[in-house]
């Protein structure tokens, strides 16, 4: 007996394939593990107005770059003017320019956020150390105060930090209420951080919240410590990131730059979309060129056709457990599966009433034609002839009646139906209705196991957003192919022969 | 309780389709030999030229228009049989045990109508009940005077031995019964009766009728564990020698006793099914093993079923 590890190593390894690029699917492309999953995205505005003095203009605007939100879409909105969207050391940017323009100006720039989850800031490269500040002779004595206390306190650069900002955002002492007066909270902490050689930089951000208009920017202190970058509220003296805070400028730049223009502001409006996060995983991987290789990109119409193929699978996958596990007989090995992916057009009421409707009618005129005598071939011929007047009779019958059920039963496979009315009236005439009945009974029972499977819809979600399920499922049906056990219903059969 | 637990069957040695499937069709039976037992022309052929005795082959029908040949083959035969070639399960056997002035009759008595013949034979060429669907072959072969010594055993069918042969071992044998609620037919599911037979001796062990122990045929009322199959070292060569005829390791011999040319091999089968178990109250899996334990030591057929003999009988060991 040659060993079969070869074969279990193989199994094994078509299990982890088939998990694994599952759980990348899941976790790396967001493709929701549940069907019907929504998912909270972001529509953003921000309006550039300025009044152009005539000459010409350039417009520089950060984009928002935040590792807790991905750009699901984003455009802009500019008439007259031509515009860029650079990406380089500045960070992303929106660059609009043009020859002549007078009078009031607004640019729209429009991008829909989805929420990543990830709220660490990484950093790959250290930044810099920073110069130690030069400070007012009037203010060298209390910054040096507050720096050694909270140095004092302190034990790395970010409980440091956290020292300094709780210190900064209450403003208790005389020293900070002098300091404040010459600075925004943002800028000392900033300065006082780098008195002590702390990399730290201003950030500009907005707060999300649903259907706001006209929002600001409002700075925070990033600080770096060990391959991450920590948020800070010097105003309130706060740590750490509030919910619903999108980074929009992280590179320490001016959010807007007008060159050629005055009054220049930019505001927010925000709105808070709900959408199926299955369409929102496609849509990123649209933008991400993520879709490379995968059944997304097919047009929606062979979507929608391997959608049903990909049920198969399920179904034969049950057929082979209810066969080589439970042991149950099926008249035709896969003619249940066929059977429960019509079930799948009729939904199981319909298709077991119209099966059943089509199979005795089929019967009835099949013990006609054996009497004519004719050869198999153009018997069955005949057969699939009848069965498709049968369909159509009962189709245009139940739409007479008003059932709009009926009409689906010309989903049946007729070529396949006509074979099963063959077979069982063969079955009739050498084993009698009983063995009929039994036979087409089990194969009727696998088709609803197979349809119950095919059709609970997280299978559907799983096996067509989860190619790898099917790598899982081609391990199943190989290990079942090595079982040589009994079947359960081989207990009962020999019964007798447990010992006494 | 209805059902058995997994380990009192194991216990018991039991055979299960798996297992049978897996580790003896699977391993013993080179699927390139299955011609030799799934065409039964071909079957009948191999054994004509191994000197083992066979039911007379009247005439082979290969196409439809043969068809008519038919009266002319079965002149002046007071019976005969049509069979598909590659039929199996039994299916598509059409027995004639009267013919009288060119009417056909069925054992039950039942007449057959000539054109009721005509469309049974062109159903076997068209491939109705061959495996797969493919068109096929009927064989009309001639009718088994079979053995009185079953008289009052069988009701309408003719009572055949089955025999496992497992690497040229016959290891179990049962003797299938026709009675009424099979409608002539042998197979246990459908209420055949089946009795185990000793190897040893060919002597009836115990019945069973839809699984359950019966002493008496449930239509002539004989006591069925009073069987003694005659010529029972004959059927046990003949078994054995088909093992060098179809190079199968896991088969099943079906036999007939004809009361004049003796043990008449029927068929063959390269999946035979496991009721056997169920009519011996025994498993196979001992006496497989058995066998497989016994490596690839050459013995000639009379050595083997020398072995058989002492070794599968009711009062051996094992």
């Amino acid at each position: 007996m040659h060993s079969r590890k070869p074969f279990y190593i193989f199994v094994f390894l078509l299990v982890v394939l088939g998990l694994s690029s599952s759980i990348y699917r899941g976790v790396e492309h967001r493709v929701p593990f549940l069907p019907g999953e929504q998912v909270n995205t972001w529509a953003i505005d921000a309006k550039v107005s300025f009044i152009g003095q005539g000459g010409e203009s350039e417009v520089s605007l950060a984009l928002p770059e935040d590792p807790a939100f991905e750009v699901l879409l984003e455009h802009t909105t500019s008439a007259g003017f031509g515009l860029s969207i650079m990406n380089d050391a500045q960070g992303r940017r929106a660059l609009w320019s043009k020859r002549a323009v007078l009078g009031q100006q607004d640019l729209y720039y429009k991008v829909t956020l989805v929420p990543t989850g990830i709220s660490r800031l990484a950093e790959e490269i250290e930044p810099q150390a920073p110069e130690a500040p030069v400070w007012a002779a009037t203010e060298q004595t209390a910054a040096q105060e507050i720096i050694d206390a909270a140095w004092e306190r302190s034990g790395s650069n970010l409980s440091y930090a956290r020292q300094l900002v709780k210190l900064v955002g209450t403003e208790e002492s005389q020293n900070l209420a002098l300091l404040l007066t010459a600075q925004t909270p943002s800028r000392l902490f900033i300065n006082l951080l780098a008195a002590k050689g702390v990399p730290a930089r201003e950030v500009s951000a907005l707060f999300l919240e649903d259907q706001r208009r006209r929002q600001q920017l409002v700075p925070f202190v990033e600080v770096y410590n060990e391959g991450e970058w920590y948020l800070f509220d010097a105003t309130s003296g706060k740590e750490g990131r509030p919910e619903n805070l999108l980074l929009w400028e992280r590179q320490g730049k001016s959010v807007l730059d007008v060159i050629g223009g005055s009054n220049s502001q930019v505001s927010f409006s925000m709105l808070m979309e709900t959408r199926p996060a299955l369409a929102t995983s496609i849509d990123m991987m649209e933008t991400t060129q993520g879709l490379d290789f995968s059944l997304y990109q097919l047009p929606l119409e062979e979507q929608s056709l391997f959608k049903g193929i990909l049920l198969i699978p399920i179904g034969v996958l049950m057929v082979v457990f209810l066969r080589v596990i439970i042991g149950i007989k099926t008249s035709g090995t896969f003619m249940p599966v066929l059977i429960a992916l019509a079930f799948i057009q009729t939904t199981l009421l319909t298709g077991l009433v119209g099966f059943l409707l089509i199979v005795a009618c089929g019967l009835m005129i099949r013990s006609y034609l054996s009497h004519l005598n004719l050869l198999l071939i153009s018997r069955i011929s005949a057969v699939i002839i009848v069965v498709i007047g049968i369909i159509g009779i009962f189709t245009l019958l139940s739409y007479k009646f008003g059932l709009s059920e009926g009409l689906t039963i010309t989903f049946f496979p007729m070529i396949i139906l006509a074979w099963t009315i063959e077979r069982m009236s063969i079955l009739w005439e050498e084993e009698g209705a009983k063995e009929v009945v039994l036979q087409g009974g089990g194969s009727l029972l696998v088709a609803t196991l197979a349809y119950l499977a095919m059709s609970a819809s997280w299978v559907q979600h799983w096996v067509f957003n989860f190619l790898g399920i099917h790598l899982v499922i081609l391990a199943l049906v190989m290990l079942m192919g090595q079982y040589t056990g009994y079947r359960l219903l081989e207990l009962k059969r020999f019964k007798p022969l447990a010992g006494e | 309780m209805k059902f058995a637990w997994p380990w009192e069957l194991r216990r018991a040695g039991v055979l299960n389709m798996n297992k049978r499937n897996i580790d003896f069709i699977g391993r013993y039976n080179p699927r390139k030999y299955y011609q030799r037992v799934d065409d039964k022309l071909t079957t009948k052929q191999l054994a004509l030229a191994n000197d083992i005795a066979v039911p007379d082959l009247i005439g082979v029908v290969q196409e439809q228009h043969e068809i008519a040949d038919i009266p002319e083959m079965v002149q002046g035969r007071s019976g005969f049989v049509i069979k598909p070639a590659k039929g199996s399960g039994g299916k598509g056997i059409l027995v004639i045990t009267k013919v009288e002035h060119g009417r056909y009759y069925k054992p039950s008595g039942n007449e057959v109508t000539p054109s009721e013949i005509d469309r049974h034979v062109s159903n076997i060429l068209s491939g109705l009940f061959s495996l797969g669907g493919k068109p096929d072959v009927a064989i009309v072969e001639g009718l088994i005077q079979f053995d009185p010594v079953f008289d009052g055993y069988s009701y309408e069918g003719v009572p055949d031995i089955r025999l496992i042969v497992f690497k040229g071992y016959p290891v179990m044998g049962m003797l299938r019964l026709s009675t009424a609620a099979s409608d002539g037919k042998a197979n246990l599911h459908q209420g055949a009766v089946g009795v185990g037979i000793d190897i040893a001796t060919g002597k009836g062990l115990r019945a069973v009728q839809f699984n359950e122990p019966i002493e008496f045929h449930p239509d002539t009322g004989k006591r069925l564990m009073d069987i003694q199959v005659p010529n029972w070292d004959i059927l046990l060569t003949t078994a054995s020698s088909a093992y060098e005829m179809c190079e199968l390791g896991y088969l099943g011999t079906d036999m007939v006793l004809d009361s004049e040319k003796g043990p008449l091999l029927l068929e063959l089968n390269a999946r035979p099914g496991l009721a056997i178990q169920i009519a011996n109250g025994k498993g196979l899996l001992p006496r497989l093993k058995h066998v497989e334990s016994l490596g690839n030591k050459f013995m000639d057929v009379n050595d083997r079923v020398a072995y058989a003999k002492a070794h599968f009988g009711a009062h051996a060991d094992s």
